[in-house]
């Protein structure tokens, strides 16, 4: 008589935050394989871990080796880290090879970690953006085009391949304890830049929601797009308030004097590509992955401030 | 007392509170929506609003019970006066009406969320972006909604064309239809002479990116405001070619045309 086999799989971007609490809510049920592009990082005696390049041509061998059921991809390099060139590589080509190997070795179900930044931010957006509005974003900077490409591959990959059961997921603003995102540090921040006179509506989701809902959408295998955001909403300005943070304003008009400052003064957490995120509102509406995969999530928005008033400068 | 516990007891009466608090908005835990309605922020622009519409234009509202008390509802009136006074005046007279409240909201010039400061007070205030996804989102939300068909083609008019309505557009009939909403129309007498203007000087319009920059005196008069509310309309949501969807624009267009009459008539003086 065989045991039923536990699932297989491989989760990317492992040494991130939203990885290891992925990883730390299935492990208990699934066998688990972590990669990033960075570093390699120590998950316990029962996980393995690699350091890999996924356009090397060793990763295929952990797809011999390991005979995956599933990838959860959320190794996306940010759009604050690494050059362009690099960023294209990795996100773009590197995904692109991750769905070609996943095909090949017969993979049931793929989660592709996007982010809301697709959208774009401009002044016309309408509030509540649902998945099938256009991604405006490559067209207002170079440097989301790379998460734009990501997203256009996964939604090939998602037609031509529908037994991979892709379901890419677009997540408003993910904070919390651990995460290094740009939003993250300007709230645990003592002082944060704002543009002066723009406060956008903007929404948060708590790291622990955020890895609850990748694991619902990998225990129910429905593909698709879908964006993850809880129906609560908040001014920038209030949300650096509530976090303790001093406003910072920048001169807001004409657009290149902010874009000049914070190129000159190389505010990493407030790049010049993503000012306009903190101009006009994108505001999505998460209620069709609620419905689908039966997600409410658990953390007030009071609660994740709360944090970040308490633990300014995390480490 | 703080400074700002000071304030807010001289600005905000408890009744004015107690007025907004009791109209329920569908908001979330830190008292804003997603279009950036704020629960607070309402209620000091309630309050300065208050005193804009009593003692400044006077207005007089008549028929105002005609908006239900509740379901999606098109609040469609006639747009005057370079800036867009007549929505907050119709917004003032439904939020503070003694039975079933409501705080409407309306739909703005897609250059308001341009401007540094005054784009996101309006946001707070209850207005929004004037875009069909918007309107469509609300009038869902069971919103009441102001909508100005004529658009900029009505507030930037000259005085010499006031009271005479410009095309109106057809979204909102559309919307009225599909999402079963009722039309109230609103005729809008006395911002036609809040801001006369005699010119538009189109080229710094452009450079400006606005939408129109008026030739007028750099001051509001207080006119006399009359607002009338006509009967609510309904329309079925039929498959009708658009011919007829413009038929039905233009019954609410001689709906409008007929209440700014009725004001004209009621209206003893300009101030």
């Amino acid at each position: 008589m065989t045991t039923k086999r536990r699932p297989h799989i491989l989760v990317t971007g492992a040494a991130g935050a939203l990885a290891q609490q992925v990883i730390h809510r299935l492990k208990k049920t699934c066998d688990l394989v972590a990669v990033d592009f960075r570093e390699q990082v120590y998950l316990g005696d029962d996980i393995p871990s690699y350091c890999i390049d996924f356009n090397k041509r060793v990763f295929e061998d952990l797809f011999r080796r390991y005979q995956f059921d599933g990838v959860i991809h959320l190794g996306r390099i940010l759009s604050s880290q690494l050059t362009r060139m690099r960023r294209y590589n990795a996100n773009v080509l590197g995904t692109q090879k991750l769905l070609d190997l996943s095909e090949k070795y017969g993979i049931r179900r793929v989660i592709v970690l996007s982010t809301y930044h697709v959208y774009g931010a401009v002044a016309y957006n309408p509030a509540l953006i649902d998945e099938s509005a256009p991604l405006k974003s490559a067209g207002l900077s170079a440097d989301l085009v790379d998460s734009v490409e990501l997203e256009n591959l996964a939604n090939i990959y998602l037609w031509r391949y529908p037994e991979l059961n892709i379901t890419i997921l677009r997540p408003c603003n993910i904070v919390g304890p651990g995460v290094r995102n740009s939003m993250s540090s300007l709230l645990g921040s003592e002082r944060a830049p704002v543009l002066a006179g723009f406060s956008p509506m903007m929404q948060f989701i708590h790291i622990d929601d955020m890895a609850d809902a990748i694991v619902l959408a990998w225990q129910k295998p429905v593909k698709g797009v879908f964006n993850v955001a809880p129906q609560d909403w908040v001014a920038y300005q209030q949300a650096l308030k509530l976090c303790g943070c001093r406003k910072m304003p920048l001169p807001s008009v004409p657009p290149v004097i902010p874009k000049a400052i914070s190129k000159i003064l190389n505010l990493r957490s407030f790049p010049p590509y993503l000012l306009s995120f903190f101009k006009y509102p994108v505001v999505i509406d998460g209620r069709a992955f609620s419905r689908e995969f039966g997600f409410t999530p658990k953390r007030p928005l009071k609660d994740i401030f709360w944090y970040y008033q308490n633990n300014k400068n995390p480490v | 007392m703080g400074l700002a516990s000071f304030l807010k007891s001289r600005l905000l009466p408890a009744d004015l509170e107690a007025q907004i608090d009791r109209i329920r908005k569908p908001i979330g835990s830190l008292g804003y929506d997603p279009w950036g309605y704020n629960n607070e922020a309402i209620k000091y622009g309630f309050s300065v609003t208050r005193q804009i519409y009593e003692k400044y234009f006077r207005v007089q509202a008549d028929g105002v019970e005609n908006i239900p008390a509740e379901g999606p509802v098109l609040i469609i009136a006639n747009h005057s006066g370079q800036l867009p006074l007549d929505g907050l005046l119709i917004g003032y007279a439904l939020a503070s009406r003694a039975e079933n409240p409501r705080i409407p909201r309306a739909m703005i010039e897609r250059f308001f969320p341009t401007v540094p400061w005054l784009g996101n007070l309006l946001n707070e205030m209850g207005a929004v972006l004037g875009d069909p996804v918007n309107c469509a989102k609300m009038l869902e939300n069971n919103e009441a909604v102001i909508v100005f068909p004529e658009g900029v083609r009505g507030s930037g008019k000259l005085y010499r064309d006031r009271y005479q309505l410009k095309r109106f557009g057809n979204g909102f009939m559309h919307l009225a239809m599909k999402y079963n909403a009722t039309i109230v129309p609103v005729g809008v007498v006395g911002c036609e002479e809040t801001i006369p203007a005699i010119a538009n000087i189109k080229p710094l319009a452009n450079a400006l990116g606005v939408p129109y920059v008026p030739v007028a005196l750099p001051v509001i008069f207080p006119a006399k405001v009359h607002l009338n509310f006509g009967p609510p309309m309904h329309f079925d949501n039929a498959e009708i070619p658009e011919e007829s969807v413009t038929e039905r624009v233009e019954a609410v267009k001689a709906e409008i045309s007929r209440l700014i009459d009725k004001g004209l008539s009621e209206r003893k003086r300009l101030f």
